[in-house]
């Protein structure tokens, strides 16, 4: 696992992607930073994390859509599947991987605050809520972009796909209005939108919606081996 | 020791590999023939644990690769058909990643991967982005990386393919020197590469075993019994008259004869007969001079057309081309 884990980070600075994604992470940061905060003089740092979160929909899938396809479009997933390896352990470990690299952008987002703090008033508890809410939201969506591309051999369709399932579950509260109410009461567990701005927008610690997080991200994770699985069987 | 156990691997309703049996005993080198799509890659596949068996079991050393798939991998270097390199690393760097991969401890992956680099003689570019690399030069990468771990097992698909004339023999004398060490099992459509390096072949058409042997034991137990070519200087007629009468044969067949005012004549004999000495008693008895006698023995290049040249039992071929055996992912791939 931890042969795969270095391989596929060092493979995220060796091209373009990873350079990429954290740039486009950072540079809208600022920018909403920038507006929100300094420009508007707002204490709140979660809400320039609220409007980041339409652009990790954008920015998760070019950090997964490689991760599982282009595996098997080279076929070195052979070189995976038959080393001495289990196959969770090949999952977990590019998983974390991209996980990691997540994970420079929202360290360098942890300065915001104490910038926010150094100028006058800040609310660095709600702040740093937020920003965990955040982060496992993004573990979510990469998950959810790594089992996508693990059902693809096209880089394109894994993006492509994977945006359509995070802008859904971005639309989720909308479309359940459309819904019965039984049926949505129901699938209304999977709000995610909701469960963020309970924390960027309310400042509510919504420890029900952060183990919605991380069970959703474990099942994604869990589907991904299993899709693997399947094809090996097939 | 490899066993196959009834090996069978169906997609959909298309079947790749049919019933496989057969042993690999230590230290032989093991060849797989067959035309292309005959399954050699799917059956390989299955070896190594890449795919699963529909039915069927594999067991190295009688561990099964099912029951303990960890065990048995760290014993079995695969190059598949298509070496499986990430061409954005060095040569280094990837063999590096593939010692860690297979579990060499790490103290020793350093020292190993420069002992398997010495080997297939890519010291030289172990600097090298892997994608700049020319395909024999990737071959052996990927060769590099089958040797890692130094596993008791080498599985090579098609380690010759796409390769110019010097790098097969490379490629040849680099198999043949860790045949000593260690059992190799390799495919190829090519029968001379087979019939030169190995010293046990598996014929396998269509997923099915045609024919297993050592070479020369294939050549003698199926080219059955040989046939007569004989040209005299005669017409075919007086030729024929000659050797009417003659017990033990089964038919006489004429060939064409490029001489003026002779003919050639193929001749069938009976189970156990030999006619050589019967038949030129014959001529000289009838006055046709006798100009050339010889046994037909079928070579293993026969013997292989003959195996594979027969269609198998229509449903089975019906559902797709036999291009689609070996690869059978791509049939659901999307492409941009």
């Amino acid at each position: 696992m931890i042969a795969i884990y270095k391989r596929e980070l060092s493979s995220y600075f060796n091209s373009m992607i990873g350079y990429v994604f954290i740039a486009a992470m950072v540079f809208f940061t600022g920018i909403y930073f920038m507006a929100y905060n300094i420009f508007n003089g707002m204490p709140d740092f979660s809400y320039c994390l609220m409007s980041m979160m339409s652009i990790l929909m954008f920015t998760v899938p070019i950090l997964t859509m490689k991760s599982m396809a282009e595996e098997r479009r080279s076929r070195t997933d052979q070189l995976l599947l038959t080393a001495p390896v289990p196959l969770w352990a090949v999952v977990v470990g590019k998983y974390l991987a991209m996980v990691t690299v997540f994970l420079i952008p929202v360290a360098l987002e942890a300065f915001c605050p104490l910038i926010i703090a150094a100028n006058g008033e800040a609310h660095l508890l709600s702040d740093y809520a937020t920003l965990l809410a955040f982060f496992l939201m993004g573990c979510v969506f990469i998950a959810i972009g790594m089992f996508l591309s693990s059902l693809t051999e096209s880089q394109i369709i894994a993006a492509v796909g994977t945006f359509a399932v995070l802008l859904l579950l971005f639309l989720w509260e909308d479309l359940m209005s459309f819904l019965p109410s039984a049926l949505s009461n129901v699938l209304s567990v999977f709000a995610f939108r909701t469960v963020f701005y309970n924390f960027a927008q309310y400042q509510v610690f919504d420890l029900s919606g952060l183990i919605l997080y991380l069970s959703m991200a474990v099942l994604f994770v869990f589907l991904t081996i299993q899709t693997l699985l399947r094809r090996r069987w097939n | 020791m490899i066993e196959v156990r009834s090996l069978v691997k169906r997609y959909g309703r298309h079947l790749a590999v049919d019933h496989l049996d057969f042993t690999v005993e230590d230290g032989q080198i093991f060849g797989f023939l067959g035309p292309n799509g005959a399954g050699k890659s799917t059956t390989m596949n299955i070896m190594t644990g890449y795919i699963g068996a529909t039915e069927g079991d594999v067991l190295v050393d009688g561990h099964s690769i099912y029951q303990e798939p960890e065990l048995v991998k760290r014993s079995i270097g695969y190059l598949p058909e298509q070496p499986p390199l990430y061409l954005d690393m060095t040569v280094e760097e990837y063999l590096g990643f593939a010692a860690g991969l297979k579990r060499v401890p790490r103290g020793e992956r350093r020292e190993q991967v420069d002992h398997v680099m010495e080997m297939t003689g890519i010291f030289g570019v172990r600097g090298r982005l892997i994608r700049n690399l020319s395909k024999g030069y990737k071959q052996r990468v990927g060769l590099s990386q089958a040797l890692l771990g130094f596993p008791k097992v080498l599985i090579l698909d098609e380690p010759t393919v796409g390769l110019d004339p010097k790098q097969i023999l490379e490629i040849r004398t680099l198999v043949r020197e860790l045949a000593k060490s260690h059992t190799v099992i390799l495919s190829s459509h090519i029968l001379s590469e087979i019939q030169e390096m190995c010293d046990h072949l598996l014929i396998i058409h269509h997923g099915k075993k045609v024919a297993a042997g050592a070479p020369a034991q294939l050549e003698w137990e199926l080219s059955g019994v040989p046939a007569l070519e004989l040209t005299v200087r005669a017409p075919e007629t007086a030729a024929r008259a000659a050797l009417t009468g003659l017990t033990g044969l089964r038919g006489v067949e004429g060939v064409p004869c490029a001489e003026e005012g002779c003919c050639s004549l193929r001749l069938e004999q009976e189970n156990g007969c030999d006619l050589r000495g019967a038949v030129s008693a014959a001529c000289a008895g009838a006055g046709v001079p006798l100009l050339e006698l010889r046994r037909d023995v079928m070579t293993l290049e026969d013997i292989f057309l003959r195996l594979t040249a027969e269609d198998p039992p229509a449903p089975e071929r019906e559902d797709g081309p036999v291009e689609e055996e070996e690869k059978p992912e791509e049939e659901e791939a999307g492409e941009p």
